[in-house]
This record gives structure tokens, sequence and C-alpha cells, in this order.
């Protein structure tokens, strides 16, 4: 019988007051003994519903059983079977909802601290390397695959068709690769560099990537196909056109979409102004409307740029919060106040069209509304004022539409998101799929990495049967 | 794919303002009038949008002008031929959508007119005659109405300060060749926010249809910031895909050259920064 403990072997963090001035990782990860105490703390079920939670079936019970008796690389080697980001992974997955939601100590106590242990593995073989690793796979097959876009969704599709042997071009519209990983995940919950050495790592796999091409612009899909000669094509151009509320006051300077702000800090380092060129403003008092992930990242973003006081402003109540648990707690003690149940209806300027606050109503909830969330009612009379000089809009985004408008026959939704098959990610034209939040609308790193798999699959076999035909053609006409 | 932007022709149209012909294949073979590209020159750098004032798809080739106006524009003119942008990513925004026949005017105020060129050569190439009208504030100022002048019927150069062409404003030479008889039906103007808020004010009141071409603050220049938004007829809309160009008489021209203005402090520092004077 191993011993149980009924908590979660602790991972260190830096304090609250010296991270809400710098822009260094706050959760500094488990050590080895913290990793092994708490990977000992697995039952090693016979059936591993844990693995059932992930979008990847990444093989939880071996990686974890190889960090209890000290085989990190193995535990890594496992990891990466399935899932080839697992240092991101490892820090952004929102691990309550999915693998330890299912643990089976989560009734009792504590689920086994799979996220960190998934890191602790990662960043172990990123530190003292993998003697066992293999070889770069040689890309010996003809057809080539293209990948519009460079986020979670496009690596794993390009990583899983490369280890097949396609040859595989990323198309990214910007000048950094990693989508939403490089514009929106800030640098204290997710090192660039990390997302940089996967990239090189895909890189030395053989897979090609071109930054500065917006696909639907400098070349359709259209052109890919037929000019450029690639045989299939993956869409995952992620969720990026952003939601303003339609109020008042929504182009006063110092009002921003999440994208824009988090844009500036996060791809164009604006905090390293004028070491970087790129401005923003420096707020004293913050608000940030929502309170998913990225109004989280929104507002410690707005801590570290120097705000007394960041305000999250939220129509609906905690309990109905979109963000992960974990960072909603690190929010809370760098100081971050919530106000619930709190509606803004117009953002207010001064006289020189900058920012001054936000004119807000309680609500109150009602009957469940077609989310499954119960449904803020503003409060007659309960009128207040907010006072800030930087607001951030972070209420979620629509697919971007460059790629469907561009595209001849490519299925949309009411939504703008285009129509793909679940399990395969096929479009509505032939050769070319789609996953990720172009096709589910705004989720989350992992899901879109789980749309990226099954479309490698599919696309693999898409191929193949095209060699066939090929084939068979040949075999006809000669 | 080949994505490099080589300079392989560069003019000194003014001190501070340069013509640049790059060879940028990827950019030339989709790009229509209207468009711009976004680029960038050093790895600390901004992403900055710049009108595409010529592309020449057999060639490979596109023109941009470039003024100096802070530190990412003065970093650009000092590229050399030879030298290569670091990013150089488009064509962005929607081609402007053109009349098959009439007579277009085309105003250009100072390094604006080059957005023009691609529109003029378009229109001829429908039927539609240009007359075109081009403005600065001193005759050394008034910039390429050669390139504009060749695929234009006729071209009129106003100086604020009369040492060439017409003496006064665009506004006031477009409302002389309109009381002369000049049967204008459309009119599409590219140069600094004022001048281009006074001639939607003139044509509104002719009721000339009107399109300008905005340059907010971009960042991605693909819909993801809507850092560029901008109200037209009452809406929101973002210039790096719903435009550049958008209806003259529509524009909220009061917000778009205040957000403009954003981070005029800032640039300042930047400059300084750099050692470079404003």
């Amino acid at each position: 019988m191993p011993i149980v403990y009924p908590h979660k072997t602790a991972m260190p963090c830096r304090n609250p007051e010296e991270r809400r001035r710098n822009w260094d990782e706050v959760a500094e990860g488990y050590t080895v003994e913290r990793a092994i105490a708490e990977a000992r703390r697995c039952l090693s079920c016979q059936d591993p519903v844990c693995e059932l939670g992930c979008p990847v079936n990444v093989p939880i019970r071996e990686f974890v059983h190889c960090i209890a008796v000290g085989d990190f690389e193995g535990a890594a080697r496992a990891i990466r079977r399935r899932n080839l980001l697992p240092a991101i992974c490892g820090r952004v997955c929102p691990v309550e909802h999915q693998c330890e939601a299912r643990c089976a100590l989560a009734p009792h106590q504590d689920p086994v601290g799979i996220g960190r242990l998934e890191r602790f593995a990662a960043d172990w073989v990123r530190e003292h390397g993998d003697n066992g690793e293999t070889a770069a796979p040689h890309l010996w097959r003809e057809q080539k695959v293209a990948i519009v876009g460079s986020g979670p969704a496009g690596l794993t599709v390009a990583s899983d068709l490369a280890q097949q042997g396609y040859p595989v071009s990323i198309f990214e519209a910007l000048h950094a690769f990693g989508g939403v990983l490089r514009y929106g995940i800030p640098q204290y919950r997710l090192p660039k560099e990390i997302v940089d050495e996967d990239v090189e790592h895909l890189k030395a796999l053989g897979v090609e990537f071109v930054r500065d091409v917006i696909i639907g612009k400098t070349v359709t899909i259209d052109q890919l196909i037929e000019e450029f000669c690639y045989e299939a094509v993956f869409v995952g151009t992620g969720a990026g056109s952003p939601i303003f509320m339609n109020i008042p006051g929504e182009s006063l300077k110092g009002v921003y979409s999440a994208n824009e702000f988090l844009t500036r800090v996060n791809l164009m380092h604006a905090y390293l102004f004028p070491e970087y060129d790129t401005p923003i403003r420096r707020p004293r008092r913050a608000a940030v409307i929502g309170a998913g992930d990225t109004a989280m990242d929104g507002a410690r973003c707005a801590v570290r740029l120097g705000a007394e006081e960041v305000h999250i402003v939220y129509r609906r109540s905690e309990k109905e919060k979109g963000a992960r648990a974990e960072d909603f707690e690190r929010a809370r003690e760098e100081g971050v106040i919530f106000d619930w149940l709190t509606l803004p209806q117009r953002l207010l300027g001064n006289e020189d069209r900058w920012v001054s606050g936000l004119e807000c109503i309680r609500t109150e909830l009602g009957e469940p509304d077609e989310s499954g969330r119960r449904r803020p009612l503003p409060v007659a009379g309960s009128e207040f004022a907010i006072e800030a000089d930087l607001v951030v809009i972070a209420l979620g985004t629509n697919p971007n539409p460059l790629v469907p408008k561009s595209t001849y026959g490519l299925e949309v939704d009411s939504h703008g998101c285009i129509v793909a098959d679940p399990e395969t990610g096929a479009t509505s034209r032939e050769g070319v799929y789609a996953g990720g939040d172009i096709v589910t609308g705004a989720a989350t790193v992992i899901l879109a990495m789980g749309a990226g798999r099954k479309a490698a699959t599919a696309i693999h076999e898409y191929l193949q049967h095209q060699l066939v035909d090929k084939g068979a053609m040949r075999a006809e006409l000669s | 794919m080949d994505t490099n932007a080589r300079i392989v022709e560069k003019q000194d149209l003014t001190e501070i303002t340069k013509l640049f012909v790059v060879h940028a294949p990827l950019v030339a073979r989709n790009a229509g009038p209207g468009q711009f590209v976004i680029l960038r020159v050093s790895e600390t750098g901004e992403r900055i949008p710049i009108s595409l004032a010529d592309f020449d798809r057999d060639a490979g080739t596109v023109t941009i002008v470039v003024q100096e106006v802070g530190r990412t524009s003065a970093l650009v003119n000092a590229l050399g031929v030879g030298e290569e942008f670091l990013d150089f990513a488009g064509p962005l925004g929607v081609a402007v959508s053109l009349p098959d026949h009439g007579h277009a005017v085309l105003i250009g105020g100072g390094f604006g007119t080059g957005a023009l060129f691609p529109l003029a050569r378009e229109l001829r190439r429908r039927g539609v005659r240009v007359s075109s009208i081009v403005g600065a504030r001193t005759h050394a100022l008034v910039v390429l109405s050669e390139l504009l002048s060749t695929e234009s019927d006729d071209l009129y150069v106003c100086t604020d300060d009369g040492s060439t062409g017409y003496h006064g404003f665009v506004t006031g030479c477009l409302e002389e060749l309109l009381d002369a008889g000049m049967g204008f039906t459309s009119c599409f103007a590219v140069g600094p926010m004022p001048m281009m808020r006074a001639v939607a004010k003139t044509t509104y009141e002719l009721g000339l249809p009107t399109m300008v071409s905005l340059d907010p603050l971009m960042i991605d220049g693909t819909g993801l910031c809507g850092g560029c938004r901008v109200t037209v007829g009452g809406k929101s809309l973002f210039a790096c895909v719903d435009g550049p160009f958008f209806d003259a008489h529509q524009v909220d021209f009061d917000e778009a050259d205040d957000r403009l203005m954003a981070y005029k402090e800032q640039e300042t520092v930047a400059c300084a920064a750099a050692g470079l004077r404003r």
C-alpha cells in the first residue's frame, strides 16, 4: 500500500510583491524531490481514466511512474510520444477540467499534480538534454503539406506529419512564430524561450517556417494548391478578431482590446519601451472587462506595467468566471480587485479624449441563458462609476475571416467558424482541413492540439488515398 | 517560399521623403490599388503600415514612399539599395472599389500622392477619365507629380505659398475646377488628415462621392488587434481589413485624428533614445 498524502505537493512560486514588478516566470516548477514525492501519490490505476481526460491522450500513468522511479528522460519521452509541446502544456493546460478532474484520488483528496509533473519532465529534459532522443526523420515523401498559422494546432500538425516523412511548410502572418503562445500568453506564465525552443525543435525535424505570409492576402489557399503544389492544407488560423462591446467610449485613447494590449506587451515587448520601439500606455488604475484566461492575463500585465490598482469587471459572479483556477488565484495574490456582478454601460473620457473611467450598473443573476450560465440582469438605479486610465476589453474573439473570405467553397457557420468534421478536421473543400479556434471558436491550447492531432492523421490517410488513386490512374492509362 | 524584400532602387524625393522600389515578388503577385504593406526594420522595432505606390507583378517589385516622421521611418529611410527589410508583409487591406466610367478626380497631399498612382492606372485602364490635383506646402515639397501625370489626363499642382502652380489649398483648386465645369463623378484623396477632412467637407456639400485612405496606428495589420479601429457611418471598422479606403463623408475625422496622437509623448522619447531630434 503506498502512503497517500491528501494534498498536492506545492510548487514553489515567487512571492506576489516581487512578481508584481517584473516579468519573470511566477511558478518556479518542482524540484526533483518534490516531483518524486508528487509522482508517488499516483495510484497507478489499472484503468487510467485521467488519460481519457487528455485531448491528446498523453500516457499519464506511464510518465508519472517514470518520474516516481527517477527516470525523468523516460517520462519526457513518454509524453513526447503524444505531445510535442509538453513544456507549454505543462504550464497552460486547464488541467483541473481535464486529466486531473478524472484522477481517482480526486473525490477524496487533491488529484495528482499531472500538469506540474508534465512541466517538470519537460523542463528536466530542456535543462539536461535527452541522450536517447531519436534522430530527425527523413522527409522522404513527395506530397507537400501547407499549414496556415503557427499556433498550437499548426505546430502539432507539422510535427505529426514531419514525423511521417511529409515535407511541411508553416505559414505565419506575423514576424514571430507560435500564434497565441507568442502574442497572447505573457512571459511570466510562459517564457517565450520555451516557444522558441519548440519551434527550433520542429525546424530540426525539417519543418519549413515561413513568416510574413498572410494566407488569404499574400497567397490564397487556392494558389497554395494550384500554383505552389501543396497537396493538402491545414487551416489553424485561430480566433483572431477581437469582440468589442459596442458601448459609447470604446474609441477613447487608452482603451484596448485584450488582443491589442497583449500583442503590444508580448509580441512587441512594449513593456521594455524605449529599448523596444512599440509603446503602450502605463496605467495608474486599470480596468479589465471580462473574467476568462485572457482577462487574467490582461490584469496581471497591467499590474506589471506599474498600475497601482487593477480591477476585473465582470457582469456575472465569481462562479461563472472562465479563467483557470490557478491564474485566478495568482491574479488575486497580485492584488487584482474583482468587481463581480458589474456591467459596464459606457466608457468615460477626459477633455483630451483619454479614457478616465467606466460607468457601470450592478447586476443580479436570473435564469440560465443559452450558455447554461445564469443570465445577468441589470439592477435599476444601481449605476456607479469606476475610475480607470486604461481599459482592456477581454470579452473573447471571433474567427479571423481572412481565410474563409478568400477561399472558394470553404463552408463557414453563422459565427464565421470553418465547418469541419470533429473527428478528421475535413472541410467542405477536398484536401483542406481545419482545427483549433478557427473551427470551435476561442478555446484552449490543448484542444487546438487535439484537433491538430486528428487532422494530421486524416491528412495522412487522405494523401495515401491520393497516391493509390494516382497509381490506379497511371496503371489504367498505360 | 521566398519572403525576402530587397531594395533595388532608392530615390530622394525630398530631404525626408524617400522612394523605394523593393523586390518582393510574393507581395507584388496579388497586390491591388489601395493596398499596403507592414514592415519592420529592426529586431526591437515597430511594425508600421506603408501604402503601395506601385506594383509590377512581372518584375516582382513594389514601390513605397516613406516620409520621416518618427523613429521607425527614420530607420527605413536610412536603408540603401541592396539592403533588405527585416519583415515586409502584404499586400494588406482590401483593394479600393473603383468605378468603370465617368470622370475621377484624384487629390494627393505631400507623399500621399504616391498611393494614388495605382488607382490612376487602374481607372484609366477601365476607361475612366482621370484629373489629378497634387498639393504641398511649397515647390520643393511637391513630390511624385510627374509619376502621377503619366496616368492622368490632366494634373494640377497647388502650393500653400504659391511658389508653383495654383496658390492655395487643394480644396480651392478643386472648387475652381468644378466652377469651370469639370464634371467629376468620383473623388479619391490621400494625404494628411486635415487635407482629407477638408476635401471631404468640400465634396460633401457638392454631393461628390469621395473615398479617403486612412492610416491609423496598426500592429498586426490582419484584423487581430483592433488598434486601427475607425468610426465610419457610426460603425466601428478596422482600417487594416475593412479599409484602408473609406467613404469620406462617413468618416469620424475628429476621432481618427485624435487616435493617431495617442503615443505622441512616447514617440518623442523613442526618437530621443535613438538620438534623433524631433
